[in-house]
């Protein structure tokens, strides 16, 4: 009983840490500029204002709220475009590296992990200059051409290792009925690998989301600016209302949320199933 | 306790012999089939740049335009052997990873357990713990430099308001090791999610007749945590050291945020000063070498970090 | 990027896609004939729509010619124009006064000296023109005017028992700092923003002015470790220690000064223009009518010159269309176009100054602004400036921060920077 009690006010901590912070962002982006500035600090605020979500869904387009409700869209583009490419890519790459037998199948996996760890600040003058000569500067699909291939490495280390989580014997059962090893991977393998690739999909999503030094420089008109940059202007030079930038985060924050809540029970299982592999 | 992680596993590849059957040929030549996507969409966009910054580091070059790009050799990366901003950097940067790391494990661990246990409404606590992850880094950053605001932030305004501190502070501009331990908490408040479920992963994995076992032998809750708990995760505490590893030697989103480096250059982290150098100061070649270094560290620290993990039976 | 590399790295991969796709694409730049694409900023000065209206009436009378506009934050600003430059991406781009002789050296933007008409320089007020000038040559026109002010709470003024005007010397500030501090009305008079970033070096050069230092001796060798570069900073930790100068101060940024001045939180600060719209926003403000702005006070060397904070439209040195960059350039820097947007920015053209449809804009700024763009005080005009403002920032940080006397701060920035420049 002690533990009981125990456990769910330990719990109530947590979730209070982690929300407490969350909690004054979503404040702020409906208080008054100048009760975000009173000290003593006013927690409610006395008159909420939606000015800042209304400027956002109705601006008609030539402002900073304008240009935040574009980048939303074009963010959720290049984030789908890269979990849809490197997934399927990586997949298959994943099952090659896990049930196939050929040379250098380590090195390759290695190779892939280093072109994961590089710096991206020491590729992104030479990347500018691939994407101004692809002309794909400025676009949304040279974001996702880039982030892919940070992502697919990603994707490949996660689902090699669920494949390899996975009895061999599943797949010869199909093989045995007939189906082609591609068969065997799509009908049979993939289901039960199902909780690794929602937890995958959800992490190169996330990834996606979040990259901020490639979207800044290589994109610059409301076409292809992603959610970070906008976010970034923001908080630029001359902008003082916090309550925007607050604002902007709540909605920035909310695609990825619902995401990560939608697939909570797979990233447990998928983790589980994908990190460690006894 | 490394016994019971080698449960029989699946056929390696790498047991094979080195030279393929013919059945082996076919493999390969599908293996190659299925991996050359991966590689030209990785490879394709990854190896100019790769080429292109290593040629950079071993020359003066001074701006994108630069004309004259004499041929120096390994100087740059003698020079940012000496160079005290690199040092100073570094030094910043092991604080901020062994530090945080340190602390989203011990965090980790007790949100995994806590994850793991029997709480009542327990797909809200996981639903809750999952967001700061889910939280754009930009967003954090942005929201906690307002936290932690010397004149209007809510941190002053808590600590004063409950009476624990007499009057605001700065907490980002007056002493530069506590402004790195303000930018390293936002870090640790935001990663300690994804810690949690990576270890609440391995916590499933732990068959739970174990602790059946050590409670037939009269281990306590607490002796049983040390002895089956700790020893189980360590596999995957070693996916967290490697992935936040990567992640904070990379560091640059929080810090660009938060301080901008400051005050007395005291937050500036390898890859910020690496940005300074290459970008603001344009010093190209330069930067490369630095980048390079960066990119040496990580390898080589992942390598001793992956060895480990292989010699208790995952493959990479 | 150096052709001859570029050539070998991209043969010797020219089996990887990248390789094999560069090279079916030759080196088209990626404009359609006739567009020009301009880098502008969306925070300072001029606002976006201010910009598109200018850029329309240009396209209606060179119909030939579309203008292709991008906005970046200002902190993007230079890095893009980096990144960019190999690419040839801009025509025409804004760039910021510090810049001027390392992109010159880098050949990263053009020399104009040819384009620019001699009574230009008689036309244009002194400070402005400076701004993109290096080594007797222009690599820009000014077109976005600034410095810092001073601003002053003349009700804390008042609740201290003083006459509501602006002091004219620091020392004059200070004092006046001092008896408001006595008095309650504010516990810290002064806000600076003293982040590690340019923005403390704007302040610091502003100082420097005033105690009469100097950045550079006559050699080019740094001087700031000397005379009123010291006492500037001396100044400066001064204020600190006495608790005139609110601490919170070393990690503000303008904007941060921007919402503290007119909360009324503070009785000083020094500001760029844009700060006394915010004083005068009935919304936010709570110092409307109590505030005024002023030229920057006089340190011990008696001048009062402000810290050159202007930006100037630029050509880069890999434009493939100069010629038009330079015909959208001179619409945008005339006089007709800027006395049109007077509310956003202040002309950089003398004349301006006595119609009274500029001044009407804003006769507060109007004035201030007639007073104090003559004589500006340029940050150090050297090729690897940002090298040497990072050092300068970091010294001054540590200094103001007592982790360093201020001498041996200065003396350590100087060395570093004299390694840098030589």
């Amino acid at each position: 009983m002690r533990y009981k009690i125990f456990i769910h006010a330990a719990a109530a901590f947590v979730a209070a840490v982690f929300l407490a912070p969350l909690a004054w962002l979503v404040i702020a982006s409906v208080s008054e500029p100048r009760d975000l500035l009173a000290r003593p600090l006013h927690w409610i605020p006395e008159h909420p204002t939606w000015s800042r979500y209304d400027a956002i869904a109705n601006s008609d387009g030539s402002d900073v709220a304008g240009l935040f409700r574009q980048s939303m869209g074009n963010s959720v583009i290049v984030a789908l475009g890269t979990v849809a490419v490197s997934m399927v890519i990586g997949v298959l790459g994943g099952y090659a590296l896990a049930r196939l037998r050929f040379r250098f199948r380590r090195s390759t996996m290695v190779a892939f992990l280093i072109a994961y760890m590089l710096p991206p600040i020491a590729l992104l003058i030479p990347l500018y200059l691939v994407l101004t000569q692809l002309q794909l500067l400025d676009s949304k699909i040279g974001l996702i051409v880039v982030y892919t291939s940070f992502t697919t490495p990603f994707v490949l280390w996660i689902m090699t290792n669920q494949f390899l989580s996975l009895p061999v014997e599943l797949e010869e059962a199909a093989r045995v009925d007939g189906c082609s090893r591609l068969g065997a991977l799509l009908r049979v393998v993939l289901p039960v690998a199902r909780p690794g690739l929602f937890a995958t999909m959800m992490f190169t999503f996330l990834m996606s989301w979040d990259e901020f030094l490639y979207a800044l420089i290589f994109t610059a008109t409301p076409e292809a600016k992603t959610v970070p940059v906008a976010i970034a202007e923001f908080t630029g030079r001359y902008s003082a209302d916090f309550g925007l930038v607050a604002a902007g985060g709540v909605l920035a924050t909310l695609p990825p949320v619902l995401l990560a809540l939608a697939f909570q029970r797979y990233v447990v299982d998928g983790l589980a199933a994908a990190s460690v592999k006894g | 306790m490394t016994d019971q992680l080698n449960r029989p596993a699946p056929p390696r590849a790498q047991e094979t012999p080195v030279r393929p059957s013919r059945a082996g040929r076919g493999e390969a030549r599908f293996a190659l089939f299925l991996l050359l996507p991966a590689a030209f969409v990785v490879f394709g966009v990854v190896v100019y740049p790769v080429v292109r910054t290593l040629v950079t580091s071993v020359l003066d070059v001074d701006g994108p335009l630069d004309d004259s790009t004499p041929f120096v050799g390994v100087s740059n990366y003698v020079e940012a052997l000496g160079d005290p901003g690199f040092w100073r950097a570094v030094w910043q940067t092991s604080y901020f990873s062994v530090t945080s790391i340190f602390f989203e494990v011990v965090f980790g661990v007790g949100i995994a357990l806590l994850l793991n246990a029997p709480l009542r409404a327990r797909w809200l606590f996981r639903a809750i713990v999952i967001v700061p992850w889910a939280l754009p880094t930009i967003v954090s950053g942005a929201m906690w430099r307002y936290i932690f605001s010397g004149q209007y932030g809510a941190l002053n305004a808590v600590l004063t308001q409950l009476g624990l501190m007499d009057e605001y502070r700065s907490w980002l501009g007056s002493d530069p090791f506590l402004a790195l331990n303000m930018v390293m908490a936002a870090d640790v408040w935001k990663n300690t999610s994804l810690v949690a479920f990576l270890l609440l992963a391995g916590l499933q994995n732990i068959p739970s007749d174990l602790y059946e076992a050590a409670r037939i032998d009269g281990a306590g809750p607490i002796r049983s945590f040390f002895s089956i708990t700790v020893p189980m995760l360590v596999p995957s505490i070693v996916i967290v050291l490697v992935l936040r590893t990567i992640d904070t030697v990379r560091i640059f989103d929080i810090v660009y945020i938060v301080t901008g480096g400051g005050p007395a250059s005291g937050t500036q982290t390898v890859a910020f000063y690496t940005y300074v150098r290459a970008f603001s100061d344009q010093r190209l070649g330069y930067g490369s070498a630095l980048s390079y270094l960066v990119t040496a560290v990580v390898l080589v620290l992942s390598v001793v970090y992956l060895r480990t993990l292989r010699k208790r039976g995952a493959l990479l | 990027m150096d052709n001859w590399s570029r050539r070998t790295v991209l043969s010797a991969i020219g089996l990887t896609g990248v390789g094999a796709a560069l090279a079916a694409c030759g080196t088209s730049s990626g404009s359609a004939e006739g567009t020009l694409n301009v880098l502008f900023m969306q925070q300072a000065g001029y606002s976006e729509e201010d910009i598109s209206a200018m850029v329309a009436l240009f396209e209606k009378d060179n119909p030939k010619i579309k203008i292709n506009k991008t906005f970046v934050a200002y902190e993007a600003l230079r890095d893009k124009i980096v990144a960019a430059a190999p690419a040839g991406t801009f025509d025409v781009v804004l760039i910021d006064v510090i810049w001027p002789p390392e992109f010159a050296e880098k050949k990263l933007i053009a020399d104009i000296t040819p384009r620019v008409p001699a009574e230009w320089k008689t036309q244009m007020l002194e400070g402005a023109l400076s701004t993109a000038v290096y080594k007797d040559r222009f690599y820009g026109v000014p077109w976005i005017l600034d410095a810092k002010y001073l601003y002053s709470n003349t009700e804390h003024l008042t609740r201290a028992g003083l006459a509501p005007t602006a002091p004219t010397t620091w020392s004059g500030v200070v004092e006046a700092a001092r008896a408001i501090k006595a008095k309650g009305v504010v516990k810290y008079p002064l806000i600076w923003s003293w982040k590690q970033t340019e923005a403390v070096i704007c302040d610091y050069t502003q100082l420097l002015g005033a105690f009469g230092g100097t950045f550079l001796d006559a050699a080019g060798k740094p001087a700031f470790n000397t005379g009123g570069g010291v006492r500037a900073l001396q100044f400066m930790k001064s204020t600190l220690d006495e608790g005139l100068s609110n601490p919170a101060s070393m990690e503000s940024l303008e904007d941060d000064v921007a919402k503290a001045f007119p909360n009324g939180d503070a009785s000083f600060a020094l500001n760029w223009t844009f700060m006394w719209a915010k004083t005068q926003d009935e919304k936010e403000s709570k110092v409307k009518g109590k505030v005024t702005i002023g030229q920057t006070p006089a340190g011990d060397g008696g001048k009062r010159p402000g810290c050159n904070g202007s930006m100037a439209l630029a050509i880069p040195a890999t434009s493939k269309k100069p010629d038009d960059a330079w015909k959208l350039i001179q619409h945008l820097t005339s006089a007709a176009t800027q006395e049109q947007y007077a509310k956003s920015s202040l002309p950089v053209w003398k004349a301006s100054y006595t119609k009274d449809t500029v001044v009407a804009t804003s006769p507060e700024t109007v004035a201030a602004a007639k007073a104090e763009l003559d004589s500006l005080i340029l940050r150090p005009g050297v090729n690897h400036y940002n090298a040497v403002s990072q050092i300068l920032q970091g010294e001054i940080s540590n200094a103001l921060l007592g982790r360093k006397p201020v001498q041996k701060a200065l003396d350590d920035a100087a060395a570093a920077a004299a390694s840098e420049l030589k």
